[in-house]
């Protein structure tokens, strides 16, 4: 326990009252490690307001959620019509909800922007590794937060959506249907599926999202942030243990990301004001007719930010799975060849290991491996911080080729994201298929590609040019 | 860096519209302004109550709703409520679901949020609605008569025929080219316009005017805040954007002390 203070009897009212509140509670000292003493390195460019930001819209989805909440019916008899009454009847209701549906859509944005900050800098690399897996766990739920709240409003899409998405799970061998059954609460997807999914929306996952934010900050803080040229700034200081090229968050960027949050916003705001539906993109056309359990669309489409695990889901076919038998075993046998391995057991390990795969693979399934490929296209992303194994952090340093390598896998990011919403033909499929094997690539090959190269020095402070 | 950006934004222009392509004929365009114009949306609302309204409810829109629209109480009361309801009442119909599925085979649509669901990669849901009701044409293979170039087969029998007129389709053979060389030259009707048979009410200039004022009463209903949320944004925005410009100031004053 740190040693009770007295403040001096002729402070003013301020200092006294916060000597008895740090005696019984730390929160001069939090106030000082998080922000007036948290020093941040100076360099920090574009990329580093979509941290701030992503806080934004968690407070905004909480605030205008929980007004949504006091209008709204979680009854599958009522939900679409209490929609319909907080856009029209509801004082500011229509405001409330376009904020949401918005913002569901802008907390993907800029979370996906600051996972991409993240892969140019090198942020989860040695030792904000534990930062990196909060924030993936905070991006699975904000997955499973969207979906959720996108049956809510049970329009057409919203209830075939979640039809096909639970039907997934129902592709896992031997316990698929008892488990797609737990899910849903019943055979199809009804009443119990949107009032599970509304507690689910509203109270279960919002609690573990805040628990994880705030794991992810006390994670960064800890190792204090990365920068645009990933280097430690803890390695210089000077004197009094500050870092050189670190600066206090507050004020520069507490006034920083007061900037980024104004620009944020004017676009939030026209979106909000002039196109809410944005093409049909944030909300989508079908969900303007009432949920119909006996009428299927013709085309069912996620939303446009699960669109790209949605694709490589959809290119997992049979000749999908047969060309991953074959790249396993081809892989296997070089192993075995070539593959620097002194211990013939391990040789021979490596081979019945493949075989064991292609078994499987060809056993279930390719809906299951769908769903197994979709998965593991989330679930991939944890893995980086050992994936990569680049001498240097941030891409400033890295050979120019390494360049190309990351645009091609943002550019076929954004293809699959397309076709996951387009209808299915054989070229679309041969494409999202083709993307799929990169992505996969991108990330399984890394620790090969990634040591590739002639590396650039990186300099032993970080470059600032003053404003 | 910029390559990258460059790369995204490269990538951003296939993504055209959310929607694939939904063939079935163009859409034409619904002229827009009218849906700010409360004269038009009045004459439409006027339409819909005495053409739409006995079969399609707007079960989320109440009949006060309309004083947004430059009406009174008085005047809605008077003018565009036949069965007694109250001011406050939402548009509902007395039309029993069954049996309209048995006479229309289907139930016909409440029409609350009618044109912002029917958007599509031909246009808005103005524009379909303002096609779909100009191009209903004669057809006896119909239970009702009636067929439609953008809904075919559809259940609806034209409504407003009335003020429209009847007209048939007029289809022409267009010889596809002999590519199977197998003797039989394959040819296909294409549709090749509309031809009056009777006269309506209106003339066709007068019938499209109307049209329009439905169909921006139609989309007008689907939100009835627009107007508003139009007029809000540009406050918001403008307000919004020099907020920015002061927080950039800010940020510059700040920053001035980091060297």
């Amino acid at each position: 326990m740190a040693e009770f203070k007295v403040a001096p009897a002729d402070a003013p009212v301020g200092v006294k009252l916060m000597t008895w509140v740090d005696n019984r509670f730390p929160a001069t000292k939090m106030y000082k490690e998080h922000l007036s003493e948290y020093y941040a390195p100076k360099n920090f460019n574009f990329w580093y307001f979509f941290g701030s930001l992503a806080l934004l819209v968690l407070v905004i989805q909480i605030v205008t959620g929980i007004f949504l909440v006091m209008h709204y019916k979680p009854d599958a008899a009522l939900a679409f019509a209490s929609v319909e009454y907080i856009m029209r009847d509801v004082p500011w209701g229509w405001l409330v909800r376009y904020m949401h549906s918005t913002g569901a859509s802008a907390f993907f944005v800029v979370v996906y922007l600051h996972m991409f900050r993240g892969l140019l800098y090198g942020s989860y690399r040695s030792p904000r590794e534990l930062v990196w897996i909060f924030g993936c766990a905070i991006f699975l739920c904000l997955m499973a937060e969207a979906f959720m709240g996108y049956l809510l409003p049970w329009g057409q899409m919203s209830y075939w959506g979640a039809q096909v998405i639970v039907n997934l799970f129902s592709a896992i061998p031997f316990v698929g249907p008892d488990l797609s059954l737990l899910i849903r609460g019943d055979y199809v997807v009804g009443d119990a599926t949107l009032n599970r999914f509304f507690s689910f929306h509203v109270i279960a996952v919002p609690l573990i999202l805040l628990g994880l934010v705030v794991a992810h900050i006390i994670a960064l803080h800890e190792v204090g942030s990365n920068n645009p040229d990933g280097i430690e700034i803890k390695a210089n200081k000077d004197a009094n243990g500050i870092p050189l090229d670190g600066i206090p968050f507050h004020p520069y960027y507490s006034v920083h990301d007061i900037m980024g949050v104004a620009g944020f916003l004017t676009i939030f705001t026209a979106i909000i004001f002039f196109a809410p539906e944005l093409g049909g993109y944030f909300l989508e056309y079908n969900n303007f007719i009432p949920a119909d359990p006996l009428k299927t669309p013709p085309h069912i489409a996620p939303v446009w930010y699960f669109t790209p695990f949605y694709s490589m889901l959809r290119a997992t076919t049979d000749d999908m799975v047969t060309v991953l038998c074959g790249i396993i075993g081809v892989a296997a046998v070089l192993t075995f060849l070539k593959g620097n391995i002194a211990n013939p057991a391990k040789k021979v390990g490596v081979l019945v290991g493949a075989a064991v795969a292609i078994f499987l693979l060809k056993t279930f399934d390719a809906k299951f491996w769908g769903v197994i490929v979709m998965g593991a296209s989330v679930v991939i992303m944890v893995f980086l911080p050992w994936l990569d194994r680049s001498p240097v952090k941030s891409i400033r340093y890295r050979p120019d080729w390494h360049k190309y390598v990351y645009a091609v896998f943002v550019v076929f990011f954004f293809i699959l994201g397309w076709l996951g919403i387009e209808p299915p033909s054989a070229v679309k499929t041969l494409v999202s298929q083709v993307g799929t094997l990169f992505y996969f690539g991108f990330f399984l090959l890394m620790p090969w590609w990634s040591q590739q190269g002639t590396f650039k020095k990186v300099p032993d402070r970080v470059t600032f040019e003053a404003h | 860096m910029k390559r990258l950006i460059a790369c995204v934004l490269a990538a951003l222009t296939f993504v055209g519209t959310a929607f694939a392509n939904e063939g079935g004929p163009a859409w034409d365009k619904f002229p827009k302004e009218r849906v700010s114009d409360n004269a038009s949306l009045q004459n439409g609302a006027k339409l819909f109550v005495n053409y739409c309204l006995n079969c399609h409810s707007a079960a989320y829109m109440r009949y006060n709703r309309l004083k947004d629209i430059g009406l009174t109480d008085d005047q809605i009361k008077k003018n565009l409520m036949f069965a007694g309801e109250k001011v406050g009442d939402q548009m509902k119909v007395a039309l029993d679901p069954k049996q309209a599925k048995q006479w229309f085979g289907a139930t016909p649509p409440d029409l609350s949020v009618i044109a912002r669901s029917r958007a599509g990669a031909n246009g808005s849901g103005a524009d379909y609605l303002y096609t779909y009701l100009r191009t209903f044409y004669r057809d006896d293979t119909r239970p009702t008569g009636w067929n439609n170039r953008v809904f075919p087969s559809v259940g609806m029998p034209h409504v407003l025929w009335e003020l429209q007129g009847q007209q048939r389709a007029v289809y022409k053979t267009e010889k596809a080219e002999g590519e199977h060389g197998g003797g039989h030259e394959a040819s296909h009707e294409v549709f090749a316009g509309f031809e009056q048979i009777t006269p309506g009410k209106m003339n066709a200039a007068e019938y499209n005017s109307n049209v329009a004022d439905l169909v921006a009463y139609l989309q007008w209903m689907g939100e009835p805040v627009q107007n508003f949320r139009f007029r809000l944004g540009v406050v918001v925005v403008l307000f919004m954007a020099l907020f920015t410009v002061i927080a950039w100031r800010l940020n510059a004053a700040f920053w001035k002390d980091v060297k």
